[in-house]
């Protein structure tokens, strides 16, 4: 049976990892090398590497990173931030990345989506969408969450889904860095909506969120960024406290 | 020395990368002729069948001769499926050949939420179909020991010292039936075969190279059988 995926993402600045709250405030939380063996060794799935500055001189110490991490873990890495063309998401492959995840590139040319899908593989392609709710639907927003967008979070990952994407890494902007849960709604609603693999993400706080995201989100996978770098929760304790509550996880 | 074909499809850092952590030596043979100079074949590869219309000719030749003479292949993921008569996916493109059986798309149940592609961890099982306890009939194969043929295990050498259940990593769409080859079968809606083993002919539909420690063993045992050719 096919397992439920936890992925560990580190956000990324000059080769540490950091994390904000809500997109701001950045606290220093390691170093990626590193923090993927700890993972690693702890059973987790997939690891996401983003590059949060995305400056073109970020774009070496990026490719450092994703050596580092590559040596270090025999597991699926996706790396995202700043990916704006075909020229940058071969860096990233060229480096380890098995795959990349494009957002406000995708949006403003989706182009890019089929391109990568026919050089790569749709498996390699990864659409992040940040989204915030409004009213009844749920507004997509880019630029690291800065500018709106002026689409809807479903009926763009249908279209991502149409063009070649492989999968939707779906964060909820309202959630992100609060720790009091996922979106379930809004990962049910573009779960529902596509047929390709949803990461739900943004919210993580106890155990309990990613066993509803699993259920009542119907998320494929959960990504978690800050429980699992300040050991707050152990991955390994997150996936037996999942198979007790008869959801299949990899032990 | 291993051969690990580049053919263009995907991308081959993660796999140098477990080779290398392995110790294995290898290198990319720049044509054809070169295949029979090599103690052990690699073919990787991540993507679409047709992506394999680059191996037809001269490649394909070379690596059937290579397999004729007992050198051992190893087909991961696209790899493992080129190794059957042909796939659905690109129905003009022949495969290599050397294992019986067509690859075809996989099905899904969108009731059951199982998507197509099927992306991510999945379990390996000892084969129910027709596989029971698979012979294997190169003469040459001096290791007839393997695991006790009735025990709740995982047969062929390539997955020794793994049981049922051990998950990998998948991401496919497409995939060859369980037959006599099949040494470990995958449910995903459809039952089909993870792992293949015919004499010196290896291969699996996972990506070893991304499936953590169970991987890694996969890939030492695959190094291990090239040491004992």
């Amino acid at each position: 049976m096919l397992t439920k995926r936890i992925i560990a993402c580190m956000d990324v600045r000059d080769g540490q990892v950091v994390k904000g709250v809500q997109f701001q405030q950045l606290r220093h939380a390691g170093d990626p090398g590193e923090l993927a063996e700890r993972y690693n060794v702890e059973g987790i799935d997939e690891v996401v590497v983003l590059d949060i500055t995305a400056t073109l001189e970020s774009r070496q110490a990026l490719a450092r990173t994703i050596n580092a991490v590559a040596r270090q873990i025999f597991l699926p890495l996706t790396v995202g931030g700043g990916i704006r063309s075909e020229e940058d998401a071969a860096a990233a492959v060229d480096a380890g990345a098995d795959k990349v995840s494009l957002n406000t590139a995708a949006l403003r040319n989706p182009d890019l989506i089929t391109t990568l899908a026919r050089r790569y593989g749709s498996q390699a392609v990864i659409v992040a969408i940040d989204a915030k709710r409004r009213g009844d639907g749920f507004a997509v927003y880019v630029r690291s969450g800065t500018s709106d967008a002026a689409r809807d979070a479903v009926e763009w990952a249908r279209e991502a889904e149409s063009r070649g994407a492989g999968e939707i890494l779906l964060t909820s902007m309202d959630r992100d860095g609060t720790r009091s849960g996922f979106d379930c709604e809004m990962t049910a609603a573009v779960a529902n909506a596509v047929n390709i693999p949803v990461i739900a993400s943004g919210g993580a706080g106890g155990l309990d969120h990613f066993a509803d995201v699993f259920t009542r989100g119907h998320a494929d996978a959960a990504l978690a960024a800050s429980i699992f770098h300040y050991a707050d929760t152990s991955v390994s304790e997150l996936k037996r406290y999942l198979r007790e509550k008869n959801i299949p996880v990899r032990l | 020395m291993i051969a690990l074909i580049d053919y263009g499809a995907g991308n081959l850092t993660s796999v140098r990368k477990a080779l290398t952590s392995l110790g294995a030596e290898f290198a990319t043979p720049a044509s054809p002729s070169e295949c029979a100079r090599f103690s052990a074949l690699i073919v990787p590869g991540v993507g679409n069948f047709a992506a394999t219309g680059a191996l037809v000719g001269p490649w394909r030749d070379a690596i059937r001769a290579a397999v004729r003479s007992g050198t051992p292949l190893f087909g991961i993921c696209l790899g493992m499926q080129w190794l059957f008569e042909g796939s659905d996916e690109a129905p003009e493109v022949p495969g290599l050949g050397v294992l019986p059986g067509r690859v075809v798309r996989l099905k899904g149940n969108a009731e059951e939420r199982l998507k197509i592609p099927h992306v991510g961890w999945n379990a390996l099982q000892a084969p129910r179909g027709p596989a029971g306890s698979a012979p294997q009939e190169k003469g040459s194969a001096p290791q007839e020991k393997g695991p006790a043929p009735h025990e709740a295990g995982l047969h062929g050498r390539i997955l020794a010292g793994l049981a049922p259940g051990a998950h990998v990593y998948f991401t496919h769409s497409y995939a060859a039936p369980v037959t006599v080859d099949c040494m470990a079968e995958t449910r995903h809606a459809d039952t089909f075969s993870a792992v293949v083993e015919r004499s010196n002919v290896f291969g699996v539909q996972f990506h070893p190279e991304k499936s953590s420690d169970t991987g890694l063993q996969i890939i030492r045992n695959f190094l291990e059988v090239t040491r004992g050719c």
